[in-house]
């Protein structure tokens, strides 16, 4: 099928780019106003801590002399920065795999099985979003702790937890991506024979990889940012397992004094779960569903 | 760290490992029974795991929450209704209820409409994987550290000092006095100004979900449009829309939620004072800090109530969708 | 940290560390659940009178003779709880001094004695600074509570700690006129501030008294504890050249010599050989000589004099002499009134006019916090 959209030589070409020039303009109006709080940040978190209250970050720009490394350095010459940046990862990457692997197989019942009470169960399981974290502490600490399981201050209480709250919105977003595949491929699968078991691994699954992809960018990125459920369920047991969340904050927790070093540790704590979206971001590729819609 | 270093391989080898292994499992059991019980089984039997997390991290909490909120701060006898009498008769609440509300409209339409924005847009340019970075990278910095910029942002130093604030400093090139922002309560103003810097956070997530759907609308549909001669508000009206519309209510009801939770930046930010108390930052107050658990639980269940509505249409979207499937 | 080396190294145990801004969470799910650290800052006199149950009864663990000995007696009562010692205190400080710059305005040898002669002072040196005070409330969640210390000490010296006793036990009512005159004299301190009140409210209290410090001086007086001096511009001001104090002036000669001090509590969760150990070393001289040295800080042990210079053994003696000793009065209040308490001071600062209307609804919330559960 020849595309009617290939380009023309000619005037067709300069009109279009014409016309694109608003499209550009846009655009790169936003991403200068997105990024200006957080340029504001990294300039900051060069200078030293006298600078920030006395002048704003522009000027720092006019007067390069005042740049410095130092609050970075303080920052990763804390002596557990290591250990928190490791504890980050033991934490963060079971909390995301879990979390994805049990919500695709819900998420591919409540989209393609039909039983009695689906959309009432479906609707129950969204709505536990609104529980706040907060209001759980208590009960499931009492379940970790010497009265219950005595886990507490290990990673498994984290992984758990951080499962159990990602779960509604990882099915909620997985359910919504199954249920828009089209109905005519699974259909002639089962007539082809196909158990729903091969139905899932072999055709659903790999037609849902942008919202996998999507989803194992957020449940991530929560994880590695958390503070407080790690606090409460491992960091007042055992600092050692602390994630490097805890250690920043132990840096400025102090009658709020720190700021410096508070920009300094956003940009490193900031660096991975970029580079996470970076390579998950190729996932995002137009024609995978599309492709399968032939036939 | 060998040990842990071990078990974390174990777990996220293991974990997929056994789920893959149970689901196997089960439809081998499920072959031996049968035929007409295989449907009605297995739903179950795929929901399970997922359903043993929820039940114990936030349904058995839950429940707690709900009989609580009949009971005093000591939880030693129920009291009734009082402590919803107390929520909605309490000058305090009547606020934080209305910034909620605030934060519940104005936060949902700004990152849903921009990220809707961004996520079209960026589609057309080839630099859009620096663009989509540009608008997510707020959402990867930690809420304390995104509040810290922003308290740069809308700082106020008492004249003649140097204004650090880059708004106060922009108004100050122009010769326009310095504002105490966000202690201007005025139309909700300083609450809006919160929510901004929520949006600037979120409006990212949004941009990625509608992104991903937006790749999964097929190119040829629109080809075939643009070709019949369709304008491009005519295909978005006519093509994108309707079939976003599944994805854009996942969003919106997200978002709505998200609101209604938000809590961190005005804590950091303002700590309620200055009339931008939230509904949220109310119910950590009670339970953490004035010892209520009480109070806290009923203020737990007027949110879960006041989420029924957006649940509801929810169900009616599904019901409207199984029609057309 | 540094205060627990020489017990890391005479024990060879090692102190793991973890500051929060989330303690009260912390600590509320974890005498919930048993999942508590062995040791633990305390939150405030009204938590840990909460938290008695869980809290270790330090009598036998603590030579608790010579802890009575070293410590002014109302701090050991503080930290008493149906006779049982639950709660030390490990740094304490002296609320309600008036700073000033000896460049500005000389007052180090007849500082003012009484209210009046207090604002003679300023009458007289008006033309020296751009305001008399300077003044910030600006603390994060804690918003307000520098001017709840004004009013304490108003209260103290205006209505005698008789009143303010029965105030922060809730048997005087907000709505009072002992109460309200001494909101009214701070409402004058705020008309009188540095900035005016956007700039009381935007200011955090660590940076408020830097116009004290500028040329020319922005003020002339701040009122703030003792801590202040580790604090903002005056941690690279110099003691006694740059600033001096001296105490807050009587108003009623019926009340004078009344002191309010505060401190940080330490509690004892879990009873173990190493922190015992521990907490008995905590509380001893040489240990709390580390912090002292540091400056900013006074120590409860009144053993305790390795103070840097002489401001801060000026404070650590009007603790230790006090003729009448009060503590900080919102902090013995229950949390939630002493929350409202800070934020009803935000917005008088901002809205001195609704001084009837937030003072009828501390009434209400004294009401509820105070009722039995």
């Amino acid at each position: 099928m020849t595309a009617a959209t290939t380009q023309t030589a000619g005037p067709g070409r300069a009109s279009r780019f014409v016309r694109r020039v608003p499209l550009h303009v846009v655009v790169i109006v936003l991403m200068v106003v997105w990024l200006i709080p957080t340029i504001g940040l990294l300039v900051n978190s060069l200078r030293p801590p006298e600078a920030l209250t006395q002048s704003g970050w522009w000027t720092a720009i006019f007067s390069p002399s005042q740049f410095t490394l130092n609050n970075y350095a303080h920052v990763l010459a804390q002596s557990n920065v290591t250990a928190g940046f490791v504890n980050s990862l033991f934490i963060s990457i079971p909390a995301t795999v879990i979390p994805i692997m049990v919500a695709a197989f819900a998420a591919y019942a409540f989209a393609w099985m039909k039983f009695p009470g689906r959309d009432i169960l479906f609707v129950a399981v969204v709505g536990l979003l609104v529980v706040p974290l907060q209001s759980t502490f208590i009960p499931i600490l009492q379940l970790y702790g010497p009265k219950g399981l005595n886990i507490a201050g290990s990673f498994l209480t984290v992984w758990l937890a951080h499962t159990g709250y990602g779960l509604p919105f990882a099915i909620y977003l997985l359910r919504n991506f199954m249920g828009e595949l089209p109905r005519e491929v699974f259909e002639s699968a089962a007539i082809d024979g196909a158990s729903p078991v091969t139905a899932f691994f072999r055709l659903a699954l790999p037609m849902t990889v942008p919202a996998i992809a999507a989803l194992a960018i957020f449940q991530f990125l929560f994880v590695w940012n958390d503070l407080l459920v790690s606090l409460i369920f491992i960091g007042a047991q055992n600092p050692d397992n602390a994630p490097l969340t805890i250690v920043v904050s132990n840096l400025v927790s102090s009658l709020g004094g720190g700021w410096q070093y508070l920009a300094a540790a956003a940009f490193v704590t900031m660096a991975l779960p970029l580079a996470v979206f970076l390579a998950l971001q190729r996932y995002f590729v137009r024609g995978i569903v599309g492709g399968s819609v032939k036939g | 760290m060998d040990q842990r270093l071990v078990t974390a391989i174990i777990v996220v080898l293991g974990v997929p490992a056994v789920l893959i292994g149970y689901i196997w499992l089960t439809e081998r059991l499920l072959n031996r029974i049968g035929q007409r019980a295989r449907p009605r089984l297995r739903p179950w039997l795929w929901l399970a795991p997922a359903l043993a997390f929820l039940v114990v991290f936030l349904v058995y909490p839950t429940i707690g929450s709900l009989i609580r909120s009949f009971q005093n701060a000591a939880g030693t006898k129920f009291v009734g209704l009082d402590n919803f009498a107390w929520f909605f008769t309490n000058d305090a609440s009547l606020i934080a209820l209305k910034n909620s509300l605030i934060w519940l409209v104005v936060l949902t339409a700004l990152t849903v409409g921009l990220g809707l924005l961004v996520a079209i847009l960026v589609d057309r340019v080839r630099y859009e994987t620096v663009a989509k970075s540009v608008i997510f990278v707020p959402l990867a910095i930690s809420m304390v550290a995104a509040s810290v910029i922003w308290k740069f942002m809308y700082d106020y130093a008492t004249p003649p000092d140097p204004q650090v604030g880059t708004l106060n400093a922009a108004l100050g090139s122009a010769g326009i006095a310095p504002v105490a922002w966000i202690q201007i309560s005025d139309f909700s103003f300083n609450s809006i100004l919160l929510v901004i810097v929520m949006a600037w956070m979120w409006t990212g997530f949004c941009m990625v979900i509608l992104s991903a759907a937006l790749k999964g609308i097929n190119p040829e549909l629109l080809e075939a449009a643009r070709v019949d001669g369709a304008s491009e508000r005519q295909l978005f009206r006519g093509i994108t829309l309707p079939l976003l519309a599944p994805t854009l209510a996942v969003v919106i009801t997200t978002m709505v939620i998200t609101a209604l939770k938000a809590f961190d930046i005005v804590y950091v930010m303002t700590s309620g004072h200055f009339d931008t108390q939230v509904v949220a930052f109310q119910l950590i107050n009670e339970l953490y800090n004035f010892s209520n658990p009480g109070r806290a639980s009923a203020i737990g269940i007027v949110l879960l109530l006041a989420i029924v509505p957006v649940m509801a249409l929810n169900i009616r979207r599904f019901r409207a969708q199984e029609a057309i499937r | 940290m540094a205060m627990v080396k020489p017990w890391e190294t005479q024990t060879g145990a090692t102190v793991k560390y973890t500051g929060t801004r989330d303690l009260n969470t912390v600590l509320t799910t974890g005498v919930a659940s048993g999942v508590l650290p062995d040791l633990a800052g305390l939150p405030g006199p009204g938590q840990m009178n909460q938290w008695a149950d869980s809290l270790v009864d330090l009598g036998p663990i603590l030579d608790v003779a010579t802890y009575k000995s070293e410590t002014a007696a109302p701090l050991v009562d503080l930290g008493t709880v149906n006779g049982k010692l639950v709660g030390v205190f490990i740094k304490t400080s002296v609320k309600g001094l008036i700073w000033y710059d000896p460049k500005t305005v000389d007052l180090s040898s007849s500082p003012p004695a009484t209210w009046d002669a207090l604002q003679t002072a300023i009458t007289q040196n008006k033309s020296k600074a751009a305001s008399p005070w300077c003044l910030g409330v600006e603390s994060g969640a804690a918003s307000g509570w520098a001017g709840t210390d004004w009013i304490e000490d108003l209260v103290l010296r205006q209505a005698g700690p008789d009143v303010y006793n029965k105030w922060w036990q809730g048997k005087v009512k907000w709505t009072d006129p002992a109460i309200k005159t001494a909101f009214q004299t701070f409402g004058q301190v705020v008309a009188q501030a540095y900035g005016g009140a956007t700039a009381v409210n935007a200011t955090n209290f660590a940076n408020a008294g830097d116009p004290l410090f500028k040329t020319p001086p922005g003020c002339l007086f701040l009122h703030q504890a003792s801590f202040i001096t580790g604090l903002g511009g005056f941690k690279t001001a110099k003691s006694g050249t740059d600033y001096n104090f001296f105490p807050f002036p009587d108003i009623n000669a019926q009340f004078t010599g009344a002191i309010e001090g505060a401190g940080d509590l330490f509690g004892m969760f879990h009873d173990t050989p190493a922190a015992r150990s521990l907490m008995a070393y905590l509380v001893t001289a040489p240990a709390q000589d580390i912090w002292v040295k540091l400056g900013g800080a006074i120590s409860a042990n009144k053993k305790a004099t390795d103070y840097p210079d002489d401001i801060s053994k000026r404070s650590a003696d009007l603790l230790a002499n006090a003729k009448v000793f009060v503590f900080d009065a919102s902090d013995l209040m229950p949390t939630a009134m002493n929350a409202q308490f800070w934020t009803d001071i935000v917005t008088y600062v901002q809205h001195p006019d609704q001084l009837d209307a937030l003072l009828a609804d501390l009434d209400k919330t004294q009401k509820d916090a105070y009722a039995a559960p």
